[in-house]
């Protein structure tokens, strides 16, 4: 039993589950599992008993057995004991307190972080505020490597996203022209298809890869479809630089995905094989968002945000170029409103920073969530503050394919400016030999032409 | 909305009809023109009406009747709108009645496909699109293929199909569904295909289309796909993850 007094009243909690569960800021999703806490001041009770629990009991108890489970199974296998040394002394409390001090400067918290298991990054983001969760990981930065560089301190990337509703070549071509003349396209260029047959992910792979060499663009590009689809494409020659899969924070809720953990070991070995990256060799792009395990029913009573940690767990066995929380996507059940986005989209990146992955954050919302353009204004100049590698680029902030409003290639253009952020340099330098980096959507002669050719 | 003057712009203007995507958008400094912000401010109006629009099912079961389909009436256990947006696991599940209702239409003998058309996040879409959908794909199935009993759920999520698919003894359910709106589609129907229907399917099990309107996937298109997901659904007796859409590039729109 896990408890807290508050004037002389005892507020005790089953187990290590339910106190990060009745611990988490308010969300709608903690409510429709069940989990959340039936008051105000049980909340802040359960975060007083969070504080105070050791780190080291993070070790001796799981928020789902052992047995039942191989994420936990790998959390636990595979926690690095002498990473953990320096702060196994410390509380959750205590360990707030370090990453917020001097003491722990860019060094130490990459050192910390292989470490750290993703319930413990999860407990010390429930007792953060915005703030804390900003600062902290404004200091940690992640560095991942494929065509170019991403995650430097003072840079700020772009997913170029030119979905289209039947995938139609000269419309995405057409998206892509217009974000990269605005300065999008350094994280990956990443088509989500409106079909996922394997010959349509070839096509648009083999569009992708066109351009990219007609333009000598360095980035990369991905076409989102299952890992299953990937593996048969890269089987059959098709030019897969990134392979892509969501991923989730439970063995049932990968299992709802269609993956599994060797799967994933198999498709990066595949994508290692191919040799294409030039730089370095991550190329995994991972998507995850708070609720997806509730969603599938495979949460086991977990809280959305300790389970969404769990997720950085998997996706850091596999190096990965990208991770993206694609935090505003799942609805209101989940996240409700503006508020509970913002906060969310802020932990997520926290946390995975902390577990040592290259953050990214679809700073996104749906037509039936309590949420708009406003709200996500708010998180890029927060995600933008605390480094976050990288956002998406979609034409207009509107998605014509997935039906839902993220950033826009403006957006990017507003915060580079505003946050004195920058390109990845590979990609600036590339920029400036066109001369977008100095005028945007200025025509260099070889987009033009381009353009041009769409008839 | 954007003026025609503008150099920025202008090579823009061709481009606009490869794509509805908000592409050549005018710029403010960094951010767009006070036209294209309000454009997208009344979208953003548009799609929000249309998450809340109440669905006509009596119109689509008369709809369905008048071609001779055995249409019956549900309901989801989300008793009203609020509760059906936050509560997903309600609408994945039939009210009492329309189970007990479902129960009497039980039969022994396997059908193959039972269709299920639910209002999902947009009410619109199933009302604009669904019939004329089930009319182009009831011309593509082979006649060896039989479409069992439609029925029309209120408030329904996808997996709602299992629990009715399963009650009819069907060995495929096929799903169509209001989609989430978007800014510039508040009326996409989505399709989706589960072999064996039963309570517990995840969505792996199943292969989906989406984005079924005019000016996205359109009907013969669409129809086409899942004639072939279910001809080959029958045949292996399996969909999801394992059951790749192997019927090449739709006909792209113009």
């Amino acid at each position: 039993m896990i408890a807290a007094t508050i004037a002389g009243q005892r507020y005790g909690f089953d187990d290590l589950r339910v106190v990060m569960a009745k611990a988490t800021p308010l969300r709608s999703g903690d409510i429709l599992a069940g989990v959340a806490a039936a008051s105000a001041v049980e909340r802040v009770a359960a975060q007083m008993a969070l504080a105070d629990l050791p780190l080291k009991h993070f070790l001796s108890e799981t928020v789902i057995p052992y047995e039942r489970d191989d994420v936990t199974r790998l959390i636990i296998d595979r926690h690095d004991a002498a990473a953990f040394a320096p702060v196994s002394h410390l509380t959750v409390g205590g360990l707030r307190d370090w990453l917020l001090s001097d003491a722990s400067g860019p060094d130490q918290l990459k050192a910390v972080g292989p470490g750290l298991t993703p319930e413990m990054a999860a407990a010390v983001a429930k007792i953060c505020r915005v703030q804390d969760l900003v600062a902290i990981a404004a200091k940690i930065s992640v560095v991942s490597r494929f065509r170019n560089t991403l995650g430097l301190p003072g840079r700020l990337s772009a997913r170029l996203q030119p979905n289209h509703p039947t995938d139609d070549p000269k419309g995405i071509l057409a998206s892509i022209l217009d974000g990269l003349l605005l300065g999008s396209g350094d994280a990956v260029i990443g088509i989500n298809p409106a079909g996922d047959s394997p010959d349509r992910c070839r096509d648009l792979l083999v569009l992708l890869d066109d351009l990219r060499l007609r333009l000598d663009i360095p980035t990369q590009s991905c076409v989102l479809t299952h890992v299953t689809t990937a593996l048969g494409l890269m089987n059959a020659g098709a030019p897969v630089d990134l392979v892509f899969q969501s991923i989730a924070g439970t063995e049932d809720a990968n299992a709802a995905f269609g993956v599994t953990i060797a799967m994933l070991a198999e498709a990066q070995d595949a994508a290692a094989g191919l040799k294409r990256g030039t730089l370095g060799t991550n190329a995994m792009y991972f998507e995850t968002g708070q609720g997806s395990a509730l969603s599938s029913d495979a949460h086991h009573g977990c809280d959305q945000q300790t389970l969404e940690a769990r997720a950085y767990g998997v996706a850091r066995l596999f190096a990965p170029l990208l991770v993206n929380s694609v935090v505003g996507f799942i609805g209101p059940e989940y996240l409700f409103d503006g508020k509970q986005i913002i906060r969310a989209g802020l932990e997520d990146h926290f946390c995975g920073k902390l577990l040592g992955l290259p953050m990214g954050c679809d700073i996104c919302y749906t037509n039936h969530a309590e949420a708009d353009q406003d709200d996500m204004d708010t998180l890029l100049v927060l995600l933008g503050t605390a480094g976050v590698n990288f956002i998406m680029g979609v034409p207009g902030a509107d998605d014509v394919m997935l039906n839902y409003q993220s950033t826009s290639f403006h957006d990017l253009l507003a915060a580079r400016e505003l946050l004195g952020r920058r390109p990845a340099p590979e990609f600036e330098a590339w920029l400036a030999g066109m001369g977008l980096l100095a005028r945007p959507r200025a025509l260099p002669a070889p987009i033009a032409k381009m353009m041009e050719s769409l008839r | 909305m954007t003026l025609p003057t503008d150099p920025e712009i202008d090579p823009w203007n061709r481009l606009r009809r490869f794509t509805p995507a908000r592409i050549g958008l005018a710029r403010a400094g960094a951010a767009v023109t006070t036209a294209e912000l309000l454009a997208f401010q009344l979208a953003h109006a548009q799609a929000r009406d249309a998450v809340h629009a109440p669905f006509d099912a009596a119109k689509v079961t008369a709809d369905l009747a008048a071609r001779r389909y055995g249409v019956v009436s549900l309901a989801s256990a989300a008793s009203d709108r609020d509760a059906y947006l936050m509560s997903p696991h309600l609408g994945r599940k039939l009210e009492d009645a329309s189970r007990w209702r479902l129960a009497e239409l039980a039969c022994d003998f396997a059908c193959d496909l039972v269709l299920v058309v639910a209002d999902g996040l947009s009410a619109v879409a199933v009302q604009r699109h669904a019939v004329p959908l089930i009319d182009a794909l009831a011309a593509r199935l082979g006649k060896e293929i039989k479409i069992g009993t439609v029925a029309v759920v209120e408030r329904g999520r996808v997996a709602i199909g299992d629990e009715i698919g399963a009650a009819l003894n069907a060995r495929l359910a096929l799903v169509l569904i209001g989609e989430r709106p978007g800014l510039s589609s508040p009326d996409s129907l989505g399709a989706y295909l589960t072999w064996a229907p039963k309570t517990g399917r995840t969505d792996a099990e199943r292969n989906c289309i989406s984005n079924i309107r005019p000016q996205g996937l359109g009907y013969e298109d669409a129809a086409a796909k899942l004639a072939y997901l279910i001809a080959e659904a029958l045949r292996r007796e399996l969909t999801g993850v394992m059951l790749k859409d192997e019927t090449g590039p739709a006909v792209l729109a113009p």
